[in-house]
């Protein structure tokens, strides 16, 4: 393994906090692949290798369970993973275009990364937020109501090193390695950031509101 | 010894009875649908469903419409088809079949649509063309024209698993037989098949990657699923079990059609378990073995030995007409010829002043063991004959004629299986058992396994044992010193301790053991390695035993066997083992040489040496090995596959074998009874049935014919090893160089790379060295150093292992005291 | 006109509406200490009478599936939250977190309480990254309130609550397969027998509810057994948020009673896009059958849904309009489920392959007549013969779409290619329609 020290002894000292959530540890695999890409910006062989030795498993049952589930990256990932949801609902109100217009703006194509090792361009599948199609995500928050333009856009500011704003969700888009700490389940203090709920989400609400109608006690 | 209560009367099964196909049929509870119908001969198509694996429903072929009586007793019919080899039977169940339900009909056909959809159309060239499941399910469960025009998915082909075990994944429907089987039954990681999505996860092996914990193979290999190169030795089982083509072995691919090949049952000739075979051959020539299903002995399975290990049966060197030594060359000659030279030659250089000895070999069949004992006895006038080619000792022997010959079934692989505690001394089950590790597996989680050795080898690991450290040839200490939970362990009804044939190695183990049993109530079971090792025992092949565990150095048993055989007296001088034959051979002290099937490189004596020195030398051999080569008389005989016989398994069971392949060649004991009549004796030993016959007539001894229980005492705590030096372990590997495996490239192969292990602290002593060499007088051996958890002080090495040949190389065996120096 | 029931979205437009603040003062934690002091089972007892469904899409009575666990042996027993969101259409577990975390937080108290759990977990799927913060502080701010954690508000009641983070795998939604994935495996669905209900999580007994599911129980709890099932209807008691995405005006989440109409929620949503007319929608989910202008006055309840073809599943109701090509839509969703199979069974994996192949050839012109017979032939291997429900629902959007559309497929044989103009659909203006690469390989 080629981690140093420090950073040994944080992942170390993470993975441990992690195991101590679950009652037997192998549950704790799937956040420590995703502590693991915090450090490496992708599942490198030294993190499965890591993850192997703290839950006394072997390297290919890691690699196993990495290969299954698609937020794990295989290769070093870009700054900004950035998808583009292509499932229906979202391809049909426009992100089929708004995929193939970016892509060929980025010129890189699904799951590949710019020379510039900031945008990984990925193909999503429904993301949850069909409301708001369509949906881009950047480092799993959400862009919603996307055209080709404003897509081009998110990604030309990311690449010039500006700060971008999700429509719901923290002030900024972080790194591809801080969103996985998160994901790690360790907290990065953000959760009070908010964009506003999103006028989709509260439609219903205020449909209510608009005739008075209110949930009897 | 503890009191029990008498058993009760077996418990009644509770049985289930339901309806298939309009047929009523009654099956113990629990029992799967698929299962079931068997019993009434009807066959539901099925892939992943295998009768010993744990059902998985993952292929979905044996679909089939099942309805159930509802708690107001009508029959409620399940809304869609049921899996049947993972659904189990309850009353009153009403199950149809593709036979009678044509949504279960289709639902088949279906589902092998499916699986053909991605299926290359390789059958003109895939081995398993001919005895295909799926080829035969297809025809009778399927479509016969595929409306699929799309592309299949490809994969490159074939993947090295092995060097014996090739993958085609195109072929492969998923079942995951092989990874089942490879998980549930032997403990090994298996190449994980599945991905989600396109990955590919499967890799070529680095050889120069040294991160193996010394378990990497000798030839190419894949890596499995835990990272490490492939290596199993039951991987032969999975080419069997998988239903498609997918899995093939090297050594077979290409070569036949199953349509060609005659089918001979059989016994696998390699180790003791004695694994009933099945031998393909065609032509004469055997083209593969498989296992055959023996619920008693080794269920399903054998090891890859038992499966691939024959070409020795024919190589180059077979030989098949007889050879006499003229002008210092050996030269064909004719049968008659031959015999007459042989017993002339032994009759001029024996006499008063001089004897034969006979040197017999691990791997005769009970018959043969026979015939050399009664030759040496009754025509050479000498106790000098013993079949074992490996360390033994006096205390051995008093063992085994005490408590094992003559005694019938001793402990049963199916009592082993069932044995709350089993504890291994000098017996690696893995390496040194072959299928008795299977069994072993299947008790994972209800059974104690304690291994007292030097450290767990990852067989023993498989097998969740834990250790009692011994030092090597230091067991007895440990057994009479067991830690007191394992004790009371032992006193559990049904308790085992099994002995290996190390335990000879291990001086007063056999006493310990003893003491042991006599304490605890367990039961002992002694496992040796060699087919013919207990045969011998019962035939009396041994310097100190005569047929049946009688004691050739007590009077009365003497008579009694001289008159069962119709001669004066048989003869009283205590007789030499095979170590002792060879060191007074060696000395020149030994007239004429009767050898059967022994290699010289596993024995720690100066064979070559015994040979120069002794005056005349016959030898019995399949194949013109290095003693025959040194040999006055060479006499042909029949490999296994050529003759008939009876291996008699560890467990005391007779496991007799008919001819495979009709040849002219002849058993020892046929050879063997010819050669008497040179000295006008009639040995008796001419068929199998009279040599059955003359044993049935000793029957076994009483307790007064036999041997005393040995009483040896263990050695003293042996002295700190002085700096430099460490006490030497070894064992066979399953797959090694042994002689049964020659010819087998592919085999040899996926046996593992030598390697010396040491703890850490003997490994500091030598400077952290990368490789050792370790000594003795007569030789070195040098090999990479793997650094195990095991007990200060020893250092462990294979046998006989490529680069390892310990017997030939160091003339020591295990528990004596090696140089071991760090090397660069 | 039925009206619309804010219950769980209530406080969603609330200032800092995540908070444990503004969820207390809407009344929240409340039902937790009225339920700390109820008998475990008067809890289940209530969740029974109130006739709660399982929100996740199989809408198993909740309170029969928390009645189901073995009596108590002593060792542990386990809620697992299945947050795994990820059916194409669905969109409200998202939101209801995002925006009122502590719901979901409160439902799990109480439901642990109920159940004897005292250790709960909340699995969620991983690319939604801001929803795990606020989970995951909801937890924190709730245990420093004391409603977890050790001797809860003194009931003498523990439970810890671990959130989960999935790593992108629609499978686990699955429950047997969330449950290999919470252990740390491949997320590939189990043999049922045994259900988790006897042997879940660690083979221990465990209840696996959906988010929604969870965090209604507080709502019953306080409002009472009576104010549930004076909502919904019949079989399908209470309210559930209903998902309009697509051609709508205001698509977005609408809490309702059951059984409430398309007709009317699109009332509410401001109707079609403007100039545009209904072509079809989803009741549930892409794995639902989907339905026409026919069913605009089916009562989106469980039974009316199911009479009429399909399932209520998720509520996620997505609405095409006639500028969408159906044969576009149902070959991406089967893309979507041959990149979502696990690989377990035959019936699945091979049978997305192939079905994705033929469409994507309709799709782009290079069908045939047979391909369209041999979609369905392929789907009737499919459906009721996979291992799990994921193989069933691929073939759902398939069989639904060539019985109400089959002359679009046919059109796409004849014509050499799509007849529809993809520009049309889209949201915003665009013109020039490159080739679309496959979506995945």
């Amino acid at each position: 393994m080629t981690y140093d020290e420090t950073t040994l002894a944080q992942l170390t000292e993470d993975a441990a906090a992690i195991i101590a959530r679950y009652p037997v540890k192998r549950s704790a695999l799937l956040p420590m692949l995703h502590l693991v890409q915090s450090v490496d910006g992708f599942v490198s062989p030294d993190g499965i290798q890591f993850c192997a030795d703290r839950l006394e498993l072997t390297a290919a049952e890691v690699s196993a369970v990495a290969t299954f589930y698609t937020q794990y990256k295989r290769r070093p990932n870009g700054e900004y993973q950035v998808g583009v949801c292509t499932n229906t609902l979202c391809a049909v109100m426009g992100g089929d275009r708004i995929w193939d217009e970016l892509s060929d703006h980025v010129g890189v194509g699904h799951d590949e990364t710019t020379e510039d090792g900031k945008i990984t361009l990925e193909r999503l599948e429904c993301n949850a937020a069909c409301d708001y199609a369509p949906v881009m995500m950047v480092n799993w928050e959400f862009f919603d109501n996307q055209t080709p333009e404003s897509a081009k856009q998110v990604v030309d500011d990311l690449r010039a090193g500006k700060d971008v704003a999700p429509t719901r969700g923290p002030a900024t888009v972080c790194s591809f390695k801080q969103v996985s700490r998160v994901l790690a389940g360790f907290d990065d203090g953000r959760a009070n950031e908010d964009q506003g709920a999103g006028e989709a989400t509260l439609a219903g609400l205020e449909a209510a509101k608009g005739q008075g109608w209110e949930a009897s006690k | 010894m503890t009191a029990t209560a008498d058993k009760p009367a077996a418990a009644a099964v509770e049985t289930v009875t339901l309806t298939i196909d309009g047929t009523e049929v009654t099956v113990p509870k629990g029992t799967l649908i698929i299962r079931a119908a068997e019993q009434v001969g009807i066959e539901i198509p099925r892939f992943c469903d295998h009768p010993a694996l744990k059902p998985a429903g993952a292929c979905r072929q044996c679909l089939v419409d099942v309805a159930s009586p509802g708690p107001d007793g009508n029959l409620r019919a399940f809304p869609k088809p049921q899996a049947s080899c993972t659904m189990t039977v309850s009353p009153g169940m009403v199950v149809n079949t593709q036979h009678t339900s044509e949504e279960a009909d289709r639902a088949q056909k279906g589902v092998m649509e499916l699986l053909l959809i991605n299926h290359p159309l390789d059958c003109p060239v895939c081995d398993k063309g001919g005895e295909c499941p799926l080829q035969n399910q297809a025809m009778s469960h399927g479509r016969p024209e595929s409306r699929f025009v799309d592309v299949k998915r490809v994969f490159e082909k074939p993947l090295a698993l092995s060097s014996e075990i090739l993958l085609d994944r195109e072929r492969c429907v998923l079942c995951q037989r092989c990874t089942r089987f490879s998980k549930e039954i032997a403990g090994d990681a298996f190449i994980d098949l599945q991905n989600r999505g396109a990955q590919q996860q499967i890799g070529t092996f680095d050889e120069d990657v040294l991160d193996f914990d010394g378990y990497r193979p000798v030839g190419a290999a894949a890596v499995d699923e835990s990272g490490k190169a492939f290596s199993s030795y039951y991987s032969g089982n999975t080419v069997q079990i998988c239903p498609v083509g997918a899995l093939t072995s090297a050594a077979y691919r290409f070569r036949s059609r199953p349509f060609d090949l005659v089918s001979s049952a059989s016994i696998s000739e390699h180790d003791s378990s004695g694994a009933a075979i099945r031998i393909d051959h065609r032509r004469g020539t055997i083209l593969r073995r498989l296992a055959d299903n023996d619920p008693v002995v080794n269920e399903d399975w054998i090891t890859d030995k038992d499966r691939f290990a024959f070409a020795w049966q024919n190589l180059s060197d077979r030989l098949t007409r007889p050879l006499v030594r003229k002008d210092g060359e050996l030269v064909e000659t004719s049968w008659p010829e031959a015999l007459a030279a042989a017993a002339a030659g032994i009759k001029a250089h024996t006499g008063d002043d001089a004897s034969a000895a006979v040197l017999v070999g691990g791997r005769v069949t009970l018959e043969d063991a026979y015939a050399y004992q009664k030759l040496a006895r009754v025509v050479l006038g000498t106790n000098d004959v013993d079949a074992r080619a490996r360390a033994a000792s006096d205390e051995e022997q008093a063992f085994l004629g005490s408590q094992v010959a003559g005694t019938g079934l001793g402990v049963t692989f199916g009592e082993l299986e069932k044995a709350p505690v089993v504890v291994l001394v000098g017996f690696e089950a893995e390496d040194e058992g072959g299928v008795v590790f299977l069994r072993l597996r299947k008790s994972l989680g209800r059974q104690r396994v304690v291994a007292i050795a030097p450290y767990l080898t990852r067989g023993a690991q498989k097998l969740d044992a834990s250790l009692v450290p011994a030092l090597p040839g230091r067991e007895a200490a440990a057994l009479a010193d067991l830690p007191e939970d394992v004790r009371e362990a032992l006193s559990q009804p049904g308790a085992v301790v099994v002995l290996g044939e190390r335990a000879a190695e291990a001086p007063g183990s056999f006493t310990a053991a003893l003491d042991l049993a006599s304490s605890t109530g367990a039961r002992l079971a002694w496992i040796p390695r060699r087919a013919g090792e207990r045969g011998a025992v019962e035939a009396g092949t041994l310097p100190g035993l005569l047929p049946g565990g009688r004691a050739a150095t007590l009077k009365g048993a003497r008579e009694a066997v001289a008159q069962a055989w119709g001669v004066e007296s048989l003869p009283t001088a205590k007789g030499r083992d095979t170590a002792g034959i060879v060191a007074a051979a060696a000395e020149g002290a030994i007239g004429a040489l009767v050898v059967g099937g022994v290699s010289a490189s596993d024995l720690t004596g100066d064979v070559a040496a015994a040979l120069e020195a002794t005056g005349f030398v016959v030898s019995l051999e399949v194949r013109r090995s290095e003693i025959a080569e040194a040999a006055d008389v060479v006499l042909p005989v029949a490999p296994p596959s050529e003759k008939s016989g009876t291996f008699v398994n560890w467990e005391g069971r007779l496991r007799s074998f008919a001819t495979a392949i009709h040849t002219d060649a002849m058993s020892d004991h046929r050879v063997l009874d010819l050669l008497a009549r040179e000295w006008g004796v009639e040995l008796g030993t001419a068929t199998v049935e009279a040599v059955n016959a003359e044993l049935a007539a000793l029957g076994a001894a009483d307790a007064g014919e036999r041997p005393a229980a040995p009483k040896v005492k263990a050695p003293a705590r042996s002295p700190r090893a002085k700096k430099g030096t460490a006490l030497l372990a070894s064992w066979h590997q399953l797959v090694d160089e042994g002689a049964l495996q020659d010819g087998e490239p592919y085999l040899a192969g996926t046996g593992r790379a030598a390697v010396a292990r040491m703890s850490q602290a003997t490994a500091d002593a030598l400077g952290d060295a990368a490789s050792v060499t370790v000594s003795t007088e007569a030789g070195a051996i040098e090999l990479p150093v793997v650094v195990t958890d095991m007990v200060d002080g020893a250092v462990w090495v294979p046998l006989k292992s490529p680069g390892s040949w310990v017997a030939r190389d160091l003339r020591a065996g295990a528990g004596a005291v090696v140089t071991v120096k760090g090397a660069a | 006109m039925t009206e619309l029931v804010p219950v769980l979205t209530a406080t969603w437009g609330s200032e800092q509406s995540w908070s444990l603040d503004t969820y207390t003062k809407a009344g929240g934690y409340a039902p937790l200490k009225k339920a700390l002091g109820m008998a475990p089972t008067d809890i289940i007892q209530s969740v029974k009478d109130s006739g709660l469904r399982g929100r996740g899409g199989a809408g198993f009575p909740t309170g029969m599936k928390w009645g189901f666990l073995p009596p108590d042996d002593g060792g542990p027993r386990y809620l697992v939250v299945n947050a795994d969101e990820s059916e194409p259409g669905t969109c409200k577990d998202i939101p209801t977190m995002l925006a009122a975390p502590h719901a979901l937080v409160e439902g799990v108290a109480i439901t642990s309480f109920a159940i004897g759990c005292n250790h709960a977990f909340i699995y969620i799927r991983g690319e939604v990254a801001h929803v795990h913060r606020r989970v995951q502080q909801a937890v924190r701010e709730a245990y420093e309130a004391g409603h977890l954690g050790k001797d809860i508000h003194g009931s003498g009641f523990d439970l810890d609550v671990t959130v989960h983070a999935g790593a992108g795998a629609y499978i686990c939604g699955e429950e047997t397969a969330l449950l290999d994935s919470l252990e740390g495996r491949r997320g590939q669905p189990r043999l049922k027998p045994p259900f988790p209900a006897v042997a879940g999580l660690y083979a221990r007994p465990t209840v696996v509810n959906n988010v929604e599911s969870v965090a209604s129980v507080p709502s019953i709890i306080g409002n009472g057994v009576d104010w549930f099932t004076a909502m919904g209807t019949e079989r399908s008691k209470g309210m559930g948020i209903f998902s309009l995405s697509g051609h709508v005006q205001r698509p977005g989440q609408y809490e309702a009673p059951l059984g409430i109409t398309l007709r009317e929620l699109l009332q509410l949503a401001g109707g079609i896009r403007e100039g545009h007319e209904l072509k079809f929608w989803t009741p549930g989910g892409s794995s639902t059958p989907m339905f026409t202008e026919d069913q605009l006055d089916t009562p989106l309840d469980y039974e009316a849904v199911g009479a009429a073809g399909s399932m209520l599943g998720t509520r996620a109701l997505q609405i095409f309009d006639e500028t969408t090509c159906v044969v576009r839509a149902v070959t991406r969703w089967t893309e979507f489920y041959k990149h979502e199979s696990c690989g377990k069974c035959t019936p699945c994996r091979e049978g997305t392959y192939w079905l994705t192949q033929i469409l994507k050839r309709i799709e782009g012109g290079r069908g045939t007549q047979a391909d369209i017979q041999q979609l369905l032939d392929t789907c009737d291997s499919i459906a009721g013969r996979s291992f799990c429900a994921l193989g069933d629902g691929a073939t759902s959007s398939i069989i639904s779409s060539v019985k109400l559309f089959r002359e679009e497929y046919e059109a796409h044989v004849e014509q050499g290619g799509c007849p529809f103009d993809h520009a049309a659909s889209a949201l915003f203006e665009y013109s020039d329609t490159p080739a679309t690469e496959e979506a995945h390989a």
